[in-house]
């Protein structure tokens, strides 16, 4: 089973989020803040991160970073999810090594395709 | 008195001179050399023999008009302040050594111009001089008591002696220097001295007559009233007698300024602008002090003294008739002295003239652009020394031959009406700029040509033929032609009448030629800088207009001859040191050119000067349009500059402002944006989060109801809360654009908090959170009631987000303030972290360390209740002090 980390503060996305990856047979954590997705990853080494970037405490950006840094995680994918949807932006959260910039809102079914995808 | 006697006086005395002079040379920098007094000293100089002997004679026989020869100075005197200073600022300026420089210079360096004025000067002076070595001569023979001894020969002559030493004076005195424009100290301090002698002991002699022969004023004046032509000279004759006063006056006020030893002293000798402030009021007095005694020394000589005497010498005869010969030799030495000063500082100055103005521009310039600076130098002072002796000699001379048949105050008005002849172009070109050098040629030659048939011709022709008939007749028996009565006016003395009529036709044809005839560029030039001199003090060498060609080196070789090699480096620097020019600099500009000029005109005078860098420059012609262009560009320049940065100043400042308000209007469009992608982004989140709830629910039929019914409740509270935040957005933006109408009422406040109160209550004993209003008396105020609401609500509801369930407590009251209201909510929760507590009031500023459980808040409820209170011109802020909890407080007026 491939392992999921979802890091949102926007518990209503989560809850979707949550069943759609879960119906998809993905072993879902959930975190709300940056510096509780650093914990879970490095507790659970997920095959792929879901992150917002606008979160309080440690933001998107950091939380990459943190992971990009982490050897343990060498081999998690991470994903931007995220309102932010300027070229800039998307241009800014791919040169700092995400695999994937998504923005919202999304469509599920697209959603999961991309990250099976990805995995494979 | 002992003939040989007096001769060693006389000897001793011109002995204390020399030293007096050759002390002041020596202590050059004194301050009893260099004051105003000696300045005015010097003026005195006006004073000659004329005055000290010719005015008691005139007063004797014709009364108190001796009195116009004073009253034209002293009228003239004010006018210097404007007048005076104004030609020394020139002259300093130009470097001008004479009035001969002068008038030339203005009339741009106009050769024939100077040497006519100089021809002038010396024809009217000579005579004038040689008056003053009758006075010595004649003095001499009444105090010796030696009437029967008539000199027979030039030799025998002691008058001749003393010119002779006179000379020697001048000559060893007055060419120390090379540059005649410069100070001789020496000679104007034995002036500055005589000028006390001649007035002492004039007093006495006036108060000796006045006070030991008569029994004071009204004695004198009581005895000579009996006289038989005593009313003929005490009364005012008519209109006719007014006029000959008028016009002797105005001769005398222009002889003040144009008599060359008056050009002389007043200008060339000036130390400062400021004496002139000293001389405007010691002068008149010196002058009025020197004529309070002579009316009663002319009645007293007119009472005591009878039979064949010269009124002349009443000064003289007086003392001696009463056998007091020191007294007589008090009164002789005065008028020594008078003399004196008047031949040494007229040859000085006529010299001047006659070497810079005549001998050096026609005829020694080849001789000089040969010679070596040193010999040149001494070239140059030889022809002044030269001159000097010449001059006293010829003017001995013209003594011997000429002088007996006039008395000394008509060859004085002789004198005044020639010299008068320079008035026209010297004053009228001083405030004119069109006067032009033909015009003032011919208004001089016209104006000294009619004062010789009016008044030197039948002088003339009276000694030479003894026959009357030339004056009574008039030339060729034209009765219209009478020297002395031209075109029928008949009513003047001769000396009045020849003035009328020589400055009517001078004044005349200047006028009129000026205006006829345009003169060339270089006039101009001059003529600009003279009238406006002080518009171009400021320039200075820049006010001189010239094109052409010139090399520095040749220029500089000029100026080797004259000034010697370490002059010319020392002059050359400073030109280089002031204007920034670059000693490497080959080729010569049109400042250089004139500041060669003026440093060679004191030396050579102005038109020689200009021959001289003439001579080593290719001038080109400028059109006159093109000099007055460049003038008034000059002038402009140093006007524009002046606003130029005046100007840029002002747009530095302007810049400034412009940079500021620019910032400003960067920082409010980067607010702006941001503000724009905040509210996207805040939008976005809750669409987010339905879209997914309602696709996740199309897919999910196999979803319990449970989970549905939650998923369908999200959608619902997103929903509302999108909807919330648009409200928001939009009333913020209301209130941000003044759109909002309030509907302004006046309220109880207690009641207000109430309602807000009582409109959340539900959600508050949900959460087990107390509020607690203490209600006080009645408090009204003016405001609208659904926006204080607003606010109340907003600022509970953060209290409530804040609070701890079961322990939560907000308090809430109202209170009367000066200013007005005071409400204050405060809490007892966590309190604002101090990183947030500036920005609470921000747009979309929501605490990071709010409840994880997100509230339902859009981030805009502060801002929005900022925007209501400042509406209602009140402030609203948050206690930054305050520790248990939050606490807000807002003000209102009422």
């Amino acid at each position: 089973m491939k392992k999921i980390l979802i890091v949102d503060d926007e518990p209503n996305i989560v809850m979707s989020l949550e069943y759609t990856f879960k119906k998809k047979n993905f072993e879902v954590y959930i975190a709300r803040d940056g510096s509780e997705a650093l914990q879970i990853a490095e507790d659970k080494i997920p095959d792929v991160v879901l992150l917002d970037i606008m979160m309080p405490n440690v933001d998107g950006y950091e939380t990459l970073k943190q992971i990009k840094k982490n050897k343990h995680l060498k081999h998690t994918k991470v994903v931007f999810l995220t309102a932010k949807n300027k070229a800039t932006d998307i241009e800014k959260g791919l040169q700092m090594g995400a695999d994937k910039y998504l923005t919202k809102p999304f469509s599920v079914k697209k959603l999961v395709s991309e990250i099976n995808e990805l995995l494979n | 008195m002992n003939n040989y006697l007096l001769i060693s006086i006389i000897i001793a005395y011109l002995a204390l001179l020399f030293l007096i002079a050759f002390w002041a040379e020596r202590n050059s920098k004194s301050k009893w050399i260099n004051n105003p007094y000696i300045y005015v000293l010097s003026l005195a100089v006006y004073c000659s023999a004329w005055t000290y002997y010719g005015s008691v004679g005139i007063a004797s026989q014709s009364g108190i008009s001796f009195l116009t020869i004073y009253l034209g100075p002293v009228i003239s005197l004010p006018l210097w302040i404007l007048v005076m200073r104004k030609i020394i600022r020139v002259s300093k300026q130009h470097k001008i050594s004479s009035i001969a420089d002068f008038i030339s210079l203005r009339y741009g360096n106009n050769r024939f111009l100077g040497a006519l004025v100089t021809v002038i000067c010396v024809f009217a002076i000579v005579p004038y001089i040689s008056l003053q070595l009758k006075a010595i001569s004649e003095t001499f023979e009444i105090i010796t008591d030696d009437t029967s001894y008539v000199s027979t020969s030039v030799f025998d002559d002691s008058t001749f002696y003393i010119s002779v030493l006179l000379a020697v004076f001048v000559a060893f005195f007055g060419t120390q220097a090379t540059d005649a424009s410069q100070r001789r100290k020496g000679i104007m301090t034995t002036v500055a001295v005589e000028s006390i002698l001649k007035l002492v002991f004039f007093l006495i002699v006036g108060v000796y007559v006045t006070f030991f022969l008569f029994d004071g004023t009204s004695d004198i004046y009581k005895q000579a009233s009996q006289l038989d032509n005593f009313k003929q000279i005490t009364s005012f004759n008519g209109l006719e007698s007014g006029f000959n006063w008028l016009f002797t006056i105005m001769l005398s006020f222009f002889a003040i300024f144009l008599l060359p030893r008056q050009f002389h002293v007043a200008v060339v000798e000036n130390d400062r602008e400021r004496y002139l402030k000293k001389a405007i009021w010691l002068f008149p007095l010196y002058l009025l002090l020197f004529n309070v005694f002579v009316i009663f020394i002319a009645w007293g000589g007119n009472l005591t003294l009878t039979g064949d005497v010269n009124n002349d010498y009443y000064t003289l005869l007086l003392p001696l008739q009463n056998n007091n010969i020191v007294l007589a030799m008090l009164v002789f030495l005065g008028g020594f002295s008078a003399v004196i000063s008047m031949v040494v500082v007229s040859t000085l100055a006529l010299s001047t003239m006659v070497s810079n103005n005549l001998i050096i521009p026609y005829g020694f310039l080849d001789k000089f652009i040969k010679g070596n600076p040193e010999k040149n130098a001494n070239y140059i002072k030889n022809i002044r020394r030269i001159s000097i002796f010449s001059l006293i000699i010829i003017a001995y001379f013209f003594y011997i031959k000429f002088s007996y048949e006039l008395s000394l105050f008509s060859i004085g008005l002789i004198s005044f009406a020639v010299i008068a002849q320079l008035a026209p172009s010297f004053f009228i070109g001083l405030y004119w700029n069109r006067g032009s050098a033909k015009a003032a040629k011919i208004g001089m030659i016209i104006g000294v040509l009619i004062v010789v048939y009016t008044l030197i011709l039948p002088f003339v022709v009276n000694v030479l033929t003894g026959n009357n008939s030339f004056v009574e007749k008039g030339l060729f028996d034209i009765k219209l032609l009478k020297p002395y009565q031209l075109f029928g006016m008949d009513f003047l003395s001769p000396e009045a009448h020849a003035f009328f009529w020589s400055m009517f036709f001078n004044t005349f044809s200047y006028l009129t030629i000026s205006l006829l005839s345009k003169g060339n560029y270089r006039e101009r030039n001059y003529a600009e800088m003279f009238v406006n001199s002080s518009n171009y003090a400021n320039l200075q060498d820049g006010a001189f207009i010239w094109k052409g060609e010139a090399y520095v080196s040749d220029i500089r070789s000029v100026l080797n001859r004259f000034l010697g090699e370490e002059r010319t480096e020392r002059a050359l620097h400073l030109f280089n040191l002031k204007y920034k020019v670059s000693k490497e600099e080959e080729m010569a500009d049109a400042r250089l050119i004139n500041f060669s000029e003026k440093l060679l005109t004191g030396s050579i005078g102005s038109a020689s000067a200009r021959i001289l860098i003439g001579s080593v420059a290719k001038e080109e012609p400028v059109s006159l349009l093109e000099v007055l262009k460049i003038l008034e560009e000059s002038k402009e320049t140093i006007a524009i500059n002046k606003a130029l940065k005046e100007k840029s100043e002002e747009l530095i400042v302007l810049t400034e402002r412009l940079k500021s308000a620019n910032t400003e209007l960067l920082e409010q469009d980067r607010l702006k944006d941001e503000f724009l992608d905040t509210v996207a982004h805040e939008l976005k989140t809750p669409i987010t989060s339905i879209k997914a709830a309602s696709e996740v629910l199309v897919e999910g039929d196999d979803m319990p109801s449970e989970l549905r019914t939650k998923f369908l409740d999200n959608i619902v509270s997103d929903s509302d809360r999108l909807a919330r935040l648009i409200h928001n957005i939009l009333d913020l933006e209301k209130l941000s654009g003044g759109q909002e109408q309030l509907e302004i009422e006046s309220n109880q406040i207690d009641k207000t908090i109430d309602k807000a109160i009582h409109g959340i209550s539900q959600i508050a004993s949900n959460c087990k959170v107390k509020i607690i209003h203490q209600n006080g008396e009645e408090i009204f105020a003016n405001y609208d009631e659904d926006r204080m609401l607003q606010v109340l609500t907003n600022l509970l509801s953060n209290a409530l987000k804040f609070s701890e369930s079961e322990k939560g407590t907000i308090w809430i009251t109202a209170t009367q303030k000066k200013k007005g209201i005071e409400v204050v909510v405060e809490d007892n929760g966590k309190g604002i972290p101090k990183e947030d507590i500036n920005y609470v009031f921000d747009k979309f500023y929501q605490s990071k360390h709010q409840n994880i459980k997100k509230p339902i808040g859009s981030g805009l409820g502060l801002a929005i209740s900022k925007k209501i209170i400042e509406s209602h011109k009140g402030k609203i802020w948050v206690d930054k002090k305050y520790k248990k909890g939050a606490r807000f407080l807002f003000t209102i007026p009422n």
